[in-house]
């Protein structure tokens, strides 16, 4: 079964540049612009990787890493925060909130790509 | 205490450098060929400083236990 | 015999020498680093005390009465040990009062008095001039020996006033003096009157004479002579010389002494210049220690050889050929020691320029200060009040004074020249200033001395003063019937100036000062106790007498009180805890153990424990307070005038320093409280940098990471279909110009920051902007589903005067803010103008989330955005509402959002009609012109 990644990105120019990579690398993409969305669309698809923006309508990318990690059957999904925010301490929310690892934007697509195999292996 | 000390050297000044004291040094006789008035004078001056030095450069142990008062207005 | 000029050249080089070092010490005094606050450079200048006088006229004193010339100099020692006492607080107190003279120094202590200032100065002047004259004398003498030696008939016909005036050397000396006394006592004004230059040419010159005296003292007494047991053997050869190594035993002679030790005692502390170097000059208390005693010492090496020359003068002069004052300058010119004889010219030179400099100045600035001053800024019709400056004019009289004092001493050289010798002369200027001795000794010591005491008794001393001294001296010159001192005014002999009374036997400075003392202390004593000190005069009397720590008042307690009620008291003053602790503090210093519970039991009720109660008192109550109150408990001892007057004085004090702190408290709160506020609002600009810089990088990161991914996309799969490339170069593109407007909003922003806004005006139509900026937003629109209505008012163009892209600007931020913040599904944006006769509004509501009531004031600030409610995938940096405020500002208008939270927000504008840039203007027409076509601007006539 194909790797399934969500994106979750409210910028549509970068959700479409994260879907095309993703899928050229060969997994199923799925994209959402908000927070909420990005929970309903976990608990439906059960995907193997979010790509989260931390910049987002409704729940922020922190707040929607938290929840994830609320649910004891969720353990196996792995979070890549996307933050344009480069700063020390967002990184810090992040990692503590449970994200698995970060990207800042503006990212390069090979570390998008290895950062993703990386949490896959 | 260096007041007291300082009086008292005044009043010993007083007496060194005064009759009657002086009129037994007034004498016509000399030592070391220096006639004995002019020797006694000028070795009851220096001696005099002398003392005065020590008790004036001494250092003040006795410091009054009254605080300074308020200085006084100065208008 | 010396070439006049070499003496002459000699004597310029030493004063430019001098001048040099006077300069040297007031450019260091203006930089700073004073050379002269050192106790040693002080103890020199205390020996401005000797003066020509000691110099030439203490050996012809000992030529003609042996050793009574140690009087002058032994006083002084004797007294030394009183100046820790005494000058100590003449200094503390002329510091803290900023006395400058002695004559100030008496006016202040009897409540300011000018007139009492006004007549230590005359007695002063009067008292100093014949002093003055003896150093002129003095000059002149020595440099007409040593300029016509062995020549001296001059000198023995003694008819000083044979020489005509303008020949007279002394005229010359006392006009080259006034100038030198101006250089260095009068070149500029200084309000401590504290002249360091002239402080340190006199330490020099003290250096100079007695360098100067021992070397010819150790020439005659080891060069003349093998030393001093071969010069005095020799001299007890000869009975008259042998006379003057013993006192005679005679009651006169031992009296004569102790009278002129008296005299030269109290002269010490109150001639002028004394005052002058000792207290006001003085830059540091402590330097007395030194002076104490260094200057003492001093008065023994210049003595040590008087006696000796004295004698080897009397044997190589036997026949009087020579005066016994000019002994020190005649030995080397006899034994032909031409350079040891330039060294003692130059050395009496020294002794009498300083002591001239300093009394002169000291004397100008009485004069001017006490008597000058006071007497014009009396007389109206000067109107010196209401004059500003009066730098100049204070410097004229000072100059002025020098040169009339100089000019009287060289009067009265004149008048007596060869009828006294150097020491009489100064002895008389002795008894004159003796005459202030009852006022400040009185004043520093007895609180209850008077204005009036001190006044007469001055004035009455003087009198005595001129009649038994002076006058006399007047007679013998001539200017008086010479019958006044044979027989007494008028023949009458109980009268006769030397012999009040019939008292006769005495000296005639032993006999006048007796007088005048006499009189003075009596009246000063007896009006004290006749009149009433005012308020002024009891308020100074403390300052003076209290100046130094007074340790009379630490009564050893008699009598006992019991703890219990110490307790009391320390508990009423100080709260339970201070007391406790204050007792346990002596408790423990007492070796009593503190940590049983019944310690208090054991303190002894002695007076240690009293005087310690009193000491913590003092610290909370004030001293006088504090011993009144121990006092209280001790007995019931009722409290005098003084310590009532000194609880007063205390609790004025108090309050006032309480107001003062009172007043310190308050500005101190303001202060704080604007301090905070400022900290408040940095730290607010510091937050809303920080909030910006975190958007703007924000909003710079976003655009940038889909040009770079769409980028890196294409560059690495050259294999992408036509139509995928075009998708992302559109993406890219759009993002560019995203970044573009970006960058433009910030730049705007900083050029609206860092310059006015130059608006042009022209005639601009609204209707016109509105539709415009509908249009130009109608495709990003129409694109989110937002639907956007326009309501204006028919054929109305809402015309304006203002800046067309401006204003378009405006409408275009508001329109991009209303779509960003509409609702999600169903957006609807309304557009509506109003026109008014003065001026034009504009609305434009969205129907978002509204905006909450505590953002609504600051939404127009920079970087404020209701970010969290922002329409997905909207983008701003939080400028465009800050940029359009300041523009419609620009244009005299105003601009405000109105919003209730849920329903929606409504911004809206005015723009007057007319654009008016002078508030004041001639005001142009205010209703617009309905035909003016916004194609055709127009320039304003305001502009």
């Amino acid at each position: 079964m194909a790797t399934h990644v969500l994106i979750v990105d409210d910028e549509p120019s970068i959700a479409m540049s994260l879907e095309f990579i993703m899928k050229k690398q060969g997994y199923e993409t799925d994209v959402v612009d908000d927070g909420a969305k990005a929970l309903q669309r976990i608990e439906e698809t059960r995907p193997d990787v979010v790509l989260l923006d931390v910049m987002l309508p409704s729940h922020d990318g922190f707040e929607v890493c938290r929840r994830i990690r609320e649910r004891e059957e969720w353990d196996e999904l792995k979070v890549l925060m996307i933050t344009a925010k480069g700063r020390e301490e967002d990184v810090k929310k992040g990692l503590a909130m449970g994200a698995d690892g970060y990207v800042t934007k503006p990212f390069a697509i090979k570390d998008v790509v290895a950062r993703v195999e990386q949490l896959l292996t | 205490m260096k007041r007291q000390r300082l009086i008292a050297l005044f009043v010993l000044g007083f007496l060194l450098f005064n009759y009657p004291l002086l009129s037994l040094f007034s004498v016509e006789a000399f030592v070391l060929g220096v006639p004995v008035l002019y020797l006694y004078l000028f070795a009851a001056w220096g001696g005099f400083v002398w003392l005065l030095a020590r008790i004036v450069e001494a250092p003040e142990a006795t410091a009054s236990s009254r605080p300074d008062p308020a200085p006084p207005p100065t208008d | 015999m010396l070439q006049g000029g070499l003496i002459l050249a000699a004597s310029f080089v030493y004063l430019g020498l001098l001048f040099a070092v006077a300069y040297y010490g007031d450019r260091r005094a203006d930089a700073g680093r004073s050379i002269i606050s050192n106790p040693y450079f002080y103890a020199l200048s205390l020996a401005v005390y000797c003066t020509a006088w000691t110099f030439y006229g203490s050996v012809g004193r000992a030529a003609s009465t042996g050793l009574d010339f140690l009087t002058i100099y032994l006083g002084p020692t004797i007294l030394a040990p009183l100046w820790w006492l005494i000058v100590r607080k003449m200094i503390r107190v002329s510091k803290r009062q900023r006395i400058t003279s002695i004559a100030d120094f008496i006016a202040s202590r009897y409540g300011k008095s000018a007139v009492l200032g006004g007549a230590v100065t005359i007695v002063a002047v009067a008292g100093i001039v014949p002093y003055i004259a003896l150093q002129l004398k003095a000059i002149s003498t020595s440099f007409t020996v040593a300029s016509t030696y062995p020549d001296t008939a001059a000198l023995t016909n003694a008819g000083g006033a044979a020489v005509p005036l303008l020949a007279d050397t002394a005229l010359y000396v006392a006009l080259l003096l006034a100038l030198f006394t101006v250089l260095f006592g009068a070149r500029h004004l200084d309000a401590s009157e504290r002249h360091e230059g002239m402080v340190a040419a006199v330490a020099f010159e003290s250096l100079v004479k007695l360098v100067a005296f021992l070397a010819v003292g150790l020439f005659v007494t080891f060069g003349l002579y093998q030393g001093f047991g071969d010069l005095f053997s020799r001299a007890a050869e000869r009975a008259d010389l042998r006379a003057l190594m013993t006192l005679e035993p005679s009651a006169s002679v031992f009296g004569e002494w102790a009278w002129l030790s008296f005299l030269s005692m109290l002269a010490i502390l109150f001639l002028p210049r004394q005052f002058q170097v000792a207290v006001v000059e003085n830059v540091n208390e402590q330097h007395l220690k030194k002076g104490i005693w260094l200057f003492p010492l001093y008065l023994i090496l210049i003595n040590i050889f008087v006696l000796p020359i004295a004698l080897a003068g009397m044997m190589y002069f036997p026949d009087g050929t020579v005066e016994a004052d000019m002994f020190v300058l005649a030995l080397p010119l006899e034994s032909e020691q031409p350079l040891l004889a330039v060294l003692v010219f130059i050395g009496g030179l020294s002794a009498a320029t300083a002591m001239v400099i300093v009394a002169t100045t000291a004397l100008a600035t009485m004069v001017c200060n006490d008597l000058v001053m006071p007497v014009l800024l009396r007389t109206k019709a000067l109107r010196l009040q209401e004059r500003t400056q009066l730098t100049g004019l204070l410097l004229g009289i000072r100059r002025s004074s020098i040169v009339v004092v100089l000019l009287l001493s060289f009067i009265y050289f004149r008048m007596v020249e060869g009828h006294y010798t150097l020491v009489s002369i100064g002895l008389i200027s002795f008894a004159a200033v003796a005459q202030f001795a009852p006022a400040i000794l009185g004043g520093l010591y007895w609180k209850r001395g008077t204005h009036a005491g001190a006044l007469w008794g001055l004035l009455a001393g003087f009198l005595v003063w001129a009649y038994t001294l002076p006058a006399p001296s007047f007679a013998e010159a001539g200017l008086l019937p010479h019958s006044f001192v044979e027989e007494g005014p008028w023949g009458w002999a109980f009268l006769h100036p030397h012999a009040l009374f019939g008292l006769d036997g005495w000296s005639p400075v032993a006999h006048g000062l007796f007088w005048s003392l006499l009189v003075n202390v009596g009246l000063y004593v007896g009006l004290s106790f006749k009149t009433q000190p005012t308020a002024v005069e009891h308020s100074q009397a403390r300052a003076f007498v209290d100046a130094l720590p007074v340790s009379s008042r630490a009564t050893v307690w008699r009598g006992q009180a019991s703890v219990t009620e110490l307790r009391q008291l320390l508990s009423r003053f100080l709260g339970h805890r201070a007391a406790t602790q204050g007792l346990k503090r002596f408790a423990n210093a007492q070796g009593i153990d503190t940590t049983q519970p019944t310690w208090e039991d054991h303190l002894p009720a002695n007076a240690r424990l009293m005087h310690h109660a009193e000491k913590l008192l003092t610290g909370a109550i004030g001293s006088a307070s504090a011993h009144v109150v121990v006092g209280s408990v001790v007995n019931a001892e009722p409290l005098n005038l003084e310590e009532v007057m000194d609880i007063l004085d205390e609790t004025q004090q108090m309050i006032a320093h309480s107001r003062e702190l009172e007043r310190k408290k308050r500005e101190l709160e303001q202060a704080t409280q604007r301090l905070q506020a400022a900290n408040a609002k940095l730290q607010e600009l510091d937050r809303l940098k920080d909030d910006f810089i975190s958007t703007v990088t924000h909003e710079l990161r976003t655009p940038l990471t889909s040009i770079r991914a769409f980028s890196e996309i294409m560059y690495d799969n050259p294999d992408l279909s036509a139509e995928q490339r075009q998708e992302f170069l559109e993406v890219i593109i759009k993002e560019e110009e995203r970044l573009t407007r970006l960058i433009n909003q910030v730049l705007d922003l900083q050029k609206l920051e860092a310059e006015p806004m130059t608006v042009k005006v022209e005639p601009v139509s609204l209707r016109t902007i509105i539709d415009e900026a509908v249009q130009a937003m109608s495709q990003q629109m129409e694109a989110a589903g937002v639907t956007c209505t326009v309501e204006v008012p028919d054929e109305e163009p809402g015309t304006v005067e203002g800046d067309r892209d401006r204003l378009k600007q405006v409408l275009l931020n508001l329109l991009s803010n209303a779509f960003k913040f509409c609702d999600d599904t169903d957006g609807r944006i309304v557009v509506t103008l109003r026109s008014r006769a003065e001026d034009v509004q504009i609305d434009v509501a969205d129907n978002g989330p509204g905006i909450d009531l505590d953002e609504q004031d600051s939404i127009f600030e920079r970087f404020q955005q209701a970010r969290s409610k922002a329409r997905a995938g909207s983008s701003g940096s939080g400028l465009g509402l800050t940029i359009a405020q300041r523009i419609i500002l620009e244009h005299n208008g105003d601009i405000w959002v109105e919003s209730t939270p849920g329903e929606g927000a409504t911004f809206s504008f005015t723009v007057p009609r007319t654009h008016a840039t002078d508030p004041t203007g001639d005001g142009a027409p205010a209703t617009p012109d309905p035909t003016a076509s916004d194609s055709s601007p127009a320039t304003s006539p305001i502009t």
